[in-house]
């Protein structure tokens, strides 16, 4: 059974639609990857999955269970993590308390806050620092660090590398390679394509809400994923005025 | 003088412990409490009440008052200022004000216009004094009251920094959206806040009663007291909050001396000072009023 | 971009700075009168602040913008709007308690400072090219998102604008909305009215754009005709990164 299914998923933010009909599922150990434009819909599809949004139709399950009704804070205890688009930290918490807060839910595992600043080095030194002050490398690590406190089972990561330079995004892929080869099922959202690709087993690319290309990352070419990126696909493009 | 400073001083305790649930509910959930004042009265009442008709000791009524007021945090902020901050932020303040006067008016058709006051009720202890060394008298009561204020701000600072339910009432208030998403119940970190909130109200009603009179109409009063501290020392900090309900103390004794009935003027006046200085300085206008980062949205 | 004696807007060396952050870094643009240009980038690169900064919204950290043969860099942008250089915003943002036809009038009489009988045409004529006088007298506040972002560009028209400056007014829309309001916009190029649109979608804006300009990082990267703009390798990368080299 998979872990996560997602049925014609509708979501709404006033008259705007920015998920219309959305279904996909992802198995156990999997990393999916979901390119697409900005205002495609890829940051409220995983609000949606994370349960903060309500959709307007559809349904979610985990692992064969229907949580489409379940608040954001259970569903964290089922085992779904987001780490939000932004970082969205407490910045008048330090690192250690941010940290601490993940753990809210109560889940069983083995992550605790000397897990992971062993995972991330950098944040040892910061760990009684605001994270109002820290730099946007260890703003990541610590939201990144804040989710896995919760012991997911699913990790939903959205665009963990906007804001940080090229070295420290790296850096941050590489302790995430930990985790996918540990088998944590992984929901990504990442604007570099050829990233997305390398660390992901499959790929989504959507388009105006709607999922426009759907299918295994190896052997799918930067063509294919840049025309449904574009919606050049479409019957529209032949028709440009000359 | 220095025993005038001294009395001003421990005064400050009690609009510190008023000030307190009214700075506690502002910080966390965003609410200005209007009924603030009228629900420090009816504690006092709760435990004028016991204490006429059955004998208990407002001491000992605390232990069935505060619970009380617990309980009617949480339902308020569950049934009443929850609903009805959907609604923008406008409406909490306009619900809690009409809370103020069904409450007052409750007050008045169950016990009357009658002065009332818990002072006959704790014995000697409310005309009782210490005498310090430069022969200044301190009240025992006000030494009290003052300990109390401190106690209960360094509690709830303890509370919110040290305890998991402090850390979530803290996220919730700094982001009820990101807290969900780490798995605060937000909801219910409000309401317990708001729990927490009502049980200073309660205290602060008992030392209300304990060292003055009340009236069904008192809580209008002891609402400005609450709020010119507040403000006096930032809303939303608690050490200020003591620091706030000092300086309006004191500013009230300076204001009696400069004249018998300056008492009231002399803290309206450090009140508005201050206002003008935040008000100039912040370049916020009247969000530099209050301590507090603007609360992301989504 | 060649006869110069055609060109209606420009812009020279226009930086833009908020604080340390810089959003326009020295752009250079130029258009004739009767051009549909389209502008994409990625979010951040800066489009939105050049609409802005064209149609008078702010005022840029250095350069200089020509309207018409006039230096209007300094001219706010009531002035420019009667000018004839109108914009509509991303989030519509109709007069609410107001009817539909009542907005599209205050948009005619006080945007474009006509008469009363004048006003009350244009803005007829403004809203049946707009498809909207079915929703005339209905409040703005109850329109949907289509008819919002009709309206919106209805009050634009209603100033009689020779030049129009759209912002993402295809977002949301479903692919029936998206293709009614091109249809609509395509009116308008019938009408030789100018168009400089920015949008996320970009097939929309293949069916109306004659000319693609692509902005990253407050640099205009590729400009164009629009199939080989969007082929172009640095486009491509601006928006899904790295990419062979």
């Amino acid at each position: 059974m998979s872990l996560l299914a997602v049925e014609n998923l509708v979501v709404r933010h006033g008259l705007l639609q920015a998920v219309r009909g959305v279904s996909f599922s992802i198995e156990r150990g999997e990393t999916l990857a979901l390119v697409g434009a900005n205002g495609a819909g890829k940051t409220t599809l995983l609000r949606a999955i994370a349960g903060a949004h309500q959709p307007t139709a559809g349904r979610v399950l985990l692992d064969g269970a229907d949580i489409t009704g379940v608040p954001s804070h259970k569903r964290v205890g089922m085992g779904v993590a987001l780490v939000p688009e932004g970082r969205k930290l407490f910045v008048q918490m330090t690192v250690e308390e941010n940290l601490l807060l993940g753990k809210t839910a109560g889940r069983p595992g083995d992550w605790s806050v000397e897990r992971v600043l062993d995972t991330f080095p950098n944040l040892k030194p910061r760990r009684h620092a605001k994270t109002g002050h820290l730099s946007g490398g260890e703003q990541q690590a610590t939201a990144i660090g804040r989710a896995l406190m919760s012991n997911p089972e699913l990790l939903l990561l959205d665009e963990v590398s906007l804001g940080l330079s090229p070295l420290v995004v790296d850096r941050v892929y590489a302790s995430l390679q930990g985790l996918i080869s540990s088998g944590t099922t992984i929901i990504l959202v990442e604007q570099d394509l050829n990233r997305a690709l390398s660390v992901s087993d499959k790929v989504i690319c959507m388009l105006e809400g709607r999922v426009a290309l759907e299918g295994p990352s190896k052997g799918m070419s930067r063509d294919e994923v840049t025309k449904a990126y574009f919606g050049l696909h479409r019957k529209s493009a032949g028709s440009v005025p000359a | 003088m220095s025993n005038q400073i001294v009395q001003g001083i421990l005064l400050g305790g009690y609009y510190a412990l008023i000030a307190c649930g009214l700075s506690f509910m502002f910080s966390v959930m965003r609410i200005i409490n209007l009924a603030h004042g009228s629900l420090a009265v009816f504690s006092a009442y709760a435990l004028w009440w016991l204490a006429s008709r059955f004998h208990i000791s407002p001491f000992v009524g605390l232990l069935i008052v505060l619970p009380l007021m617990a309980a009617i945090g949480w339902v308020l902020q569950r049934f009443l200022l929850e609903r009805s901050a959907r609604g923008g932020a406008l409406l909490p303040i306009l619900t809690t004000f009409g809370l103020a006067i069904v409450i007052d008016n409750a007050l008045f058709e169950q016990f009357g216009a009658d002065t009332r006051s818990l002072a006959p009720y704790i014995g000697s202890l409310s005309y009782d004094s210490w005498e310090w060394p430069g022969s200044i008298y301190v009240g025992k009561l006000a030494v009290i009251m003052f300990a109390a204020a401190v106690v209960m701000l360094g509690g709830l600072q303890l509370f919110l920094t040290r305890t998991r339910l402090g850390r979530s009432i803290r996220a919730t208030s700094e982001d009820p959206d990101t807290a969900g998403l780490v798995g605060v119940d937000a909801r219910r970190a409000s309401a317990l806040a708001a729990a927490i909130a009502m049980v200073t109200v309660g205290l602060a009603g008992a030392f209300l009663g304990m060292r003055a009179t009340f009236d069904p109409y008192t809580g209008a009063p002891q609402l400005l007291f609450a709020f010119e501290a507040a403000v006096i020392g930032g809303a939303g900090s608690l050490w200020g909050t003591l620091l706030g309900g000092i300086v309006l103390a004191l500013a009230q004794t300076l204001g009696a001396q400069v004249h018998p009935q300056g008492f009231l003027i002399g803290g309206h006046v450090a009140f508005l000072i201050v206002l003008f200085i935040r008000l100039s300085t912040s370049g916020l206008g009247l969000r530099g009023l209050v301590r507090l980062p603007a609360r992301k949205t989504t | 971009m060649d006869g110069s004696a055609n060109v209606i807007l420009s812009a020279a060396g226009i930086h833009k700075r908020f604080g340390a952050l810089v959003v326009l870094d020295d752009i250079d643009f130029a258009m004739n009168a009767d051009e549909a240009i389209g502008i994409v980038g990625p979010n951040g690169a800066g489009k939105t602040t050049l609409l802005s900064v064209l149609s008078g919204a702010f005022p840029p950290s250095a350069g200089t913008v020509a309207f018409r043969d006039g230096d209007v860099t300094a001219l706010p942008a009531t002035a420019r709007c009667r000018l004839g250089l109108v914009r509509t915003h991303q989030v519509p943002k109709p007069f609410s308690g107001m009817t539909t036809f009542e907005n599209v009038f205050v948009a005619a009489s006080h945007g474009a400072g006509l008469g009363r009988d004048e006003a009350y045409e244009e803005a007829l004529a403004s809203l049946k090219l707009c498809g909207m006088l079915g929703v005339a007298n209905r409040r703005a506040e109850t329109l949907g998102l289509l008819d919002r972002k009709r309206l919106e560009l209805a009050r634009a028209l209603a100033v009689r604008p020779t030049l129009l400056l759209l912002d993402e007014i295809g977002g949301g829309l479903t692919d029936g909305e998206a293709s009614e309001l091109v249809d609509t916009i395509k009116e308008l190029r019938r009408r030789k009215i100018g168009i400089v649109w920015i949008e996320h979608i970009v097939h929309i804006l293949l069916q109306v754009a004659e000319r693609l300009i692509c902005m990253d990082a407050g640099k205009i990267i590729a400009d164009g005709e629009p199939q080989t703009v969007m082929a172009d390798p640095e486009v491509v990368r601006a928006y899904l990164g790295g990419g062979p080299k």
